[in-house]
């Protein structure tokens, strides 16, 4: 394209370097980014893709290097200086105020005078403007809490289009998306760009760079260890750059022999606070040799399924059947007593529930099980018992750095969830219960924890995997039930199943069929 | 009936003038408050600036050196509160305890090194204080049967600081709701991370409000010390500040609810006042304790019981870390 190399680079990073203490977050990273492109990097987590685009966006100030913006130097020291340079950042965990409407949102930090009312009325035209450019689909009066999580993604690109943003940066976008959304978002960034934006994607699925990317820097361990145009390159590429390993994209599992029915669920129903329906007549069974996938956009009742069946929450109807065992709404049984019956617990949100993130890895790995006659005496712990038995699992699950007595949260997210698998695999359950096992872990743990799970299943264990990540469920699922509205919409067996079907059903509770129908 | 009329009109005009000091201190901590920074010492910020606002008045017998004494040591105050919890990022609540025991001690301590009358300062004459304001016409319009009583009693008959209080109300409402600052306060209060990256300075948004609350405290302190009374008298707020902080949670930290909340406050208070000594049928002679407890006893059955589900600023009380 000589055009494109005539013109500046719309965003050029020299040299950057940053460190923070000891952590080498980023190491002489240049980038030329091209304006009117979409160029994604990519990277594990840890490769320093956030710090950079931080210090891009004047969260930090880099150690040295120099930033030159449509071919001028430019110093970033706040997210001000940003703005004003024209750049706009979508963040992964959204930065809005969820009782404020869109408008206000939208306003903030360029309100238009003192006083609203005039600026109001100015920024309603403005964003109808953007609305009818880039059919965005989101109005200017709804309360941006109430909207659905595409939607108020949406109105960060609403906001940084709105003061004028040519070049936006998107940290991890798509992590809470449904394949629809997703597609929508793409539609969207592919009408930016052909409206002259600058698009920088940041991610760590190679799918999204494949699909939507001009080109795509790989980052690993701080620096930049490739720079492709897309239609150059591959995902199995791409992969082996950001680990600097081969790594299976695919799981190798033989088929499934299930055996007998080890978790049988009927009917179980259960009300929030607000007396809201969060799970409706769900029933299905798990067999011991096959792990069971249940996938769902967030939020569908997917979580407060776990926490019924670990015994966090008593459903209000319906009862679960462990092994033969009955449990009911009249007589439900707290944790200790699941874990008792067999049921092992790898939790979704593993600071919450997982562990405890102040405690040190010892005591972590002991969670749930401090009352073992192995590791509590009449009075006092058994300490020598507990700490060699924390040593055993690092070892075996290969927990970095081995240090037992290193605060747990000192361990990166991967190496705290190995812990966490560690401690509940190591009884043999006979049903494991699994809520996102691999959410904020890299590439290398993600395969260690996958192969874990198959490995038990093969032992007889039956494997109830939740998870938002339809590569994830798809790679290691037997069969697949898909939640919505806390019911379950469907079940399709393995060989059957794509993310199309997958993502239909996920969207759609009552009319899957006439989605495809009109599709 | 003419006499039960007059007696319901001077209990309503007690209710406004008590109310004052609630009305300034709920605004006042409505500011604070939905920038996100937690405010327990209104207390102790009222009680400054009532001593400050008093000591000044008795030098110089001007009221109004008095109230910018007392706003000035009040707004001190605000700021030692705000460099704790705002650049410092400590506990907000510690800060604001702290606050109000130093100020418990130290207005008794420099009561007595300077004034030498057990803590308390010298009784003010008319020109150190506020003194009530006369309507226009007020004495010809007080003849008029039904209405006349109303203008004369109720309307006026109040000092200066009650109507600045009274217009607090619906400017606060105006600024929080209508100005591009008060987009802001709601803003910080809730996500200060959006604030942030819109290119805003937290810190400099939420020492406003802080600020602004210590100068609406320092009214309310200047008008216990020299408008309502006429000289300092140790520990004179008496928990008006928590009070104040109890209408502004049980108005769910909006002006106009707030200030319904105070009006109550200040009408059972009223209420108190009267009833004591008159003895009610089948009871008798009510204790005077009893009496005096009721608004306090009041608050809490109110607060527990009849304010529903109080959802405070999302991001009160955690001080602003910048992260991504």
């Amino acid at each position: 394209m000589p055009a494109a190399e005539s013109a500046p680079p719309a965003i050029e990073l020299r040299h950057i370097d940053k460190r923070f203490g000891t952590v080498h977050a980023n190491r002489d990273v240049s980038m030329s980014i091209a304006r009117g492109s979409i160029t994604g990097i990519v990277g594990e987590n840890g490769a320093g893709k956030s710090t950079l685009m931080s210090i891009l966006y004047g969260f930090y100030e880099a150690d040295s290097g120099e930033i030159l913006v449509n071919g001028k130097p430019a110093a970033i020291n706040s997210a001000h200086d940003a703005l004003r340079l024209g750049i706009g950042m979508v963040h992964q965990h959204f930065v809005l105020i969820d009782p404020f409407t869109i408008l206000e949102n939208v306003m903030l930090g360029a309100e238009g005078g003192a006083l609203l009312r005039r600026g109001k009325a100015s920024a309603k035209q403005e964003l109808e403007r953007l609305e009818r450019e880039y059919g965005l689909g989101v109005d200017p009066d709804a309360v941006v809490g109430t909207l659905p999580v595409g939607a108020q993604q949406r109105v960060e690109i609403l906001k940084a289009l709105y003061r004028g943003a040519g070049i936006l940066i998107l940290d991890e976008p798509t992590g809470v998306l449904t394949p629809q959304e997703t597609d929508q978002l793409f539609r969207i960034l592919k009408t930016l760009r052909a409206r002259g934006s600058t698009v920088i994607l940041i991610t760590h699925k190679l799918r999204e760079i494949m699909a939507v990317t001009d080109e795509v820097y790989v980052m690993r361990g701080g620096a930049v260890v490739a720079h492709r145009r897309t239609a150059k390159t591959d995902a199995g590429e791409l992969a082996e750059l950001m680990v600097g390993r081969k790594v299976r994209l695919e799981i190798e599992k033989g088929p499934a022999k299930p055996g007998a029915e080890r978790l049988v669920v009927e009917d179980l129903t259960l009300h929030d606070a607000r007396g809201v329906t969060v799970l409706d007549h769900v029933s299905f069974a798990a067999r011991g040799g096959e792990i069971v996938g249940i996938a769902g956009v967030s939020g569908n009742g997917q979580s407060e399924l776990l926490e019924v069946l670990a015994g966090i929450r008593a459903a209000d109807a319906g009862r679960i059947v462990v092994d033969g065992v009955e449990i009911t709404p009249s007589q439900p049984r707290d944790p200790a007593r699941m874990r008792d019956l067999g049921v092992a617990h790898i939790p979704e949100d593993r600071h919450r529930l997982g562990l405890v993130v102040s405690f040190e890895a010892t005591e972590s790995a002991l969670l749930g099980y401090q009352h073992d006659e192995a590791y509590a005496g009449a009075v006092l712990q058994r300490h020598g018992a507990i700490n060699r038995h924390c040593a055993a699992l690092m070892d075996e699950f290969d927990v970095r750095p081995r240090q037992p007595f290193l605060r747990s949260a000192s361990f990166s997210g991967g190496n705290q969830q190995k812990l966490i698998v560690a401690r509940e695999l190591a009884r043999a359950p006979k049903v494991l219960l699994v809520g996102q096992p691999t959410r904020g872990v890299d590439i290398g743990a993600i395969e260690f924890i996958h192969r874990q799970l198959v490995e038990h299943r093969d032992a007889g264990c039956a494997v109830l995997l939740v998870s938002v990540e339809l590569d994830e469920i798809m790679a290691l699922a037997d069969r697949i039930l898909v939640m919505c509205d806390g019911r379950i919409v469907g079940e399709v067996a393995r060989s059957d199943a794509d993310e199309r079907v997958l993502g239909l059903m996920m969207a759609n509770a009552r009319g899957a069929d006439g989605i495809a129908a009109s599709a | 009936m003419e006499d039960a009329y007059l007696v319901a009109l001077l209990t309503l005009s007690a209710t406004i003038r008590v109310s004052t000091p609630l009305i300034l201190g709920a605004m006042a901590g409505l500011f604070s408050e939905r920038s996100g920074i937690v405010d327990v010492g209104l207390e102790g910020k009222m009680l400054a600036a009532a001593f400050a606002a008093a000591a000044a008045s008795a030098v110089t017998h001007v009221a109004v050196i008095g109230l910018a004494a007392g706003i000035a040591t009040s707004v001190m105050m605000a700021l030692i509160h705000g460099y704790a919890s705002i650049t410092q990022r400590g506990n907000q609540v510690v800060s604001g305890v702290a606050i109000n025991i130093l100020v418990a001690g130290l207005t008794v301590v420099l009561g007595i090194a300077w004034f030498h009358q057990g803590g308390e300062t010298p009784p003010l004459p008319p020109e150190g204080r506020f003194m009530p304001i006369a309507l226009p016409f007020q004495d010809t319009v007080a003849a008029v049967p039904v209405l006349g009583p109303i203008y004369a009693r109720l309307i006026g008959g109040h000092n200066l600081l009650v109507y600045v209080a009274l217009a607090t109300v619906p400017l606060t409402h105006w600024i929080v709701n209508a100005t591009r600052f008060g987009l802001r306060l709601r803003a910080v209060g809730e996500n200060p991370q959006a604030v942030d990256t819109a290119g805003i300075s937290v810190a400099w948004l939420r020492y406003r409000a802080v600020i602004l609350c210590g100068v609406l405290t320092g009214v309310a302190g200047t008008y216990l010390s020299i408008a309502q009374n006429a000289n300092f008298i140790r520990n004179m707020s008496a928990g008006q500040g928590f009070i104040a902080l109890a209408a502004l949670i049980f108005g769910k930290w909006r002006a106009w609810p707030a200030f319904g909340a105070c009006l109550l406050f200040g009408f059972l208070d009223a209420v108190a006042i009267r009833l004591q000594g008159v003895s009610v049928p089948g009871i008798g002679e009510v204790p005077v304790q009893f009496i005096q407890a009721l608004p306090y006893a009041l608050t809490v059955i109110l607060l527990a019981g009849f304010i529903g589900k109080a959802v405070a600023p999302r991001a009160s009380g955690i001080p602003y870390v910048k992260e991504h």
